[in-house]
């Protein structure tokens, strides 16, 4: 051999490998921007539908009810409710956090949709619906639009929402 | 064929009319909204032409590509510019709005629903749309090599030139008509009357294509509302209805194509009965400017057809809309009553791939 690796060395290409990898830029609009810019001051903001009268957290910018834009802001609480959660015990690529933990679906006290966050600070078998949790936020220097900004939720130490408070929002 | 039976073939089987047309403003890049933000505005005003809300609508198509703005199911989100509730029949196709335009327009053939609402929404801005449009080509042979839609497009333009079809002149002339035209198009993106002479002293993007030659890259949005039965009475005074449709695909391989010709487009206008009738306006789907050769050629229109008088896709070029906005601006000519009989045509794919070709009348 010459040191030199020919096509007939190798034999017949059998698989092919063709990486693809596309970057984007994230557009998050008008409505989502004022989310963003609300947890940079450590604070959730929703925005109101004006026909129905729902708060969105964080609003896409309409209201997928009623197709019309939502313009007003509404500041929303610290704490609220937990309406659903899963406890994660399975390993996963990129995972950054120990398992076992709770991701829950917290409804913010004035919203009238839930959104997905991570609970802290509770035996991961004490976790249950209804369950009162508050946002602990991260540093104020460290404060970026963000969701990164809220490091987690945990009990705010209140009694357990009732039922009947958040059946609609499950 | 007998000509009775092709007759037959294109016969549509019922009346449908374009009650509505809207578009958003063409930027080349809007990052202030998202699409539901672009969206919204334009299907609100789709609406209020015809003094409708989404209530009077029976079915909803939309046309938009996931790979433009990189994230999964965003046309289920666009849903949200609409507010479907309660629930309604919804589709939707990974293809330009006039394709979107097609499967309503099939649904009210059938007669089981008398109002579609179509709508198409595209960001060219968010990616790299060279390297996104090289994904649609075939991913073993052609993919790989990351050819870039300018270049493809070049080598359709030199198989031109060599075939003796056309010119760079005649590209450069094809350009400054277009954009021209424009000038009197409110929603074009790129308008300037700037002569042959001048536009043929640019330098070459990729030869034989020089930059008047290429589409802008835009951002934009386009609805628009079919209506049938009484409706399609109801909402306008003088419809303007859809006698011919068609879509028609060629081989995914650009080497199996003769690139200086477009039989899927000349079967969808046999089909589409261009050639029943004179065709006054002719609204093509032409991003390239030399494609626009390629598509007369196919659609056998005379030198006494009026092409693109909105600027075709050479004044705004909105990804996944700009060939439901052709459909849109011809049944405008047909609407004002500059018209009264237009073909309006959609493209997708690398070279004119898949073409669509959609006949408008007027009463």
């Amino acid at each position: 051999m010459s040191g030199q690796t020919t096509a007939e060395d190798l034999g017949p290409v059998t698989t092919l490998a063709t990486p693809i990898r596309l970057d984007f830029e994230f557009t998050p609009g008008v409505a989502q921007s004022r989310f963003l810019r609300g947890l940079e001051k450590g604070r959730f903001v929703g925005q109101r539908c004006p026909t129905c009268g729902k708060v969105y957290v964080p609003s896409r910018g309409s209201c997928p009810t009623d197709g019309v834009p939502t313009t007003e802001d509404v500041d929303l609480a610290n704490v609220g409710t937990v309406t659903t959660y899963c406890v994660v015990n399975v390993p996963f690529a990129g995972q950054s956090i120990e398992i076992p933990y709770i991701c829950a679906q917290v409804l913010l006290d004035g919203a009238d949709i839930s959104f997905m966050g991570l609970i802290q600070q509770i035996p991961t078998d004490e976790i249950r619906m209804g369950l009162r949790v508050e946002a602990v936020w991260v540093e104020p220097e460290e404060l970026t639009p963000s969701l990164a900004s809220v490091r987690y939720f945990r009990p705010s130490g209140e009694p357990d929402a009732d039922y009947e408070t958040y059946k609609d929002y499950l | 064929m007998s000509a009775a039976a092709a007759k037959a073939k294109r016969a549509v089987r019922r009346p449908v009319s374009i009650a509505s047309f809207a578009q958003s403003e063409n930027v080349r890049r809007d990052d202030q909204h998202n699409e539901v933000e672009m969206l919204m505005p334009v299907v609100a005003e789709v609406f209020a032409n015809i003094g409708i809300t989404k209530n009077d609508i029976d079915f909803i198509c939309s046309g938009s590509s996931d790979y433009l703005i990189g994230g999964p199911f965003s046309f289920v989100t666009a849903l949200d510019a609409v507010g479907v509730w309660p629930p309604m029949p919804e589709s939707h196709t990974e293809m330009d709005g006039a394709w979107a335009l097609y499967e309503a327009w099939v649904l009210l053939q059938e007669g089981e629903i008398d109002a579609a609402l179509v709508y198409s929404f595209g960001r060219s801005s968010p990616g790299n749309l060279n390297e996104i449009l090289a994904l649609q080509l075939d991913p073993y042979y052609l993919a790989p090599l990351w050819p870039d839609p300018v270049s493809v497009a070049a080598l359709q333009a030199r198989a031109l030139i060599d075939a003796g079809k056309g010119s760079e002149e005649d590209f450069a002339a094809i350009a400054s008509r277009s954009r021209k035209d424009a000038l009197s198009n409110p929603k074009a993106q790129v308008a300037h009357d700037i002569p042959v002479e001048t536009l043929l002293r640019d330098e070459y993007v990729v030869s034989p294509l020089r930059r008047h030659t290429l589409p802008p890259i835009t951002d934009g949005a386009a609805a628009m509302v079919l209506a049938a039965g009484d409706k399609a009475r109801e909402w306008s005074d003088k419809p303007v209805w859809i006698t011919g449709f068609d879509h028609r695909i060629e081989t995914h391989s650009l080497g199996g194509r003769d690139l200086t010709s477009s039989p899927s487009t000349a079967k969808a206008a046999d089909v589409a009965g261009v050639a029943d009738g004179p065709i006054d306006v002719a609204e093509l789907h032409a991003p390239f400017a030399h494609q626009e050769i390629i598509l007369k050629e196919a659609l056998g229109l005379d030198d006494g057809v009026t092409i693109n008088p909105s600027g075709g896709a050479l004044a705004a070029n909105p990804i996944m809309s700009a060939g439901l906005i052709r459909i849109g601006e011809a049944a405008a000519r047909i609407a004002s009553g500059q018209a009264a009989r237009a073909v309006a045509h959609a493209t997708s794919g690398p070279c004119l791939q898949q073409n669509l070709v959609c006949v408008l009348e007027g009463e």
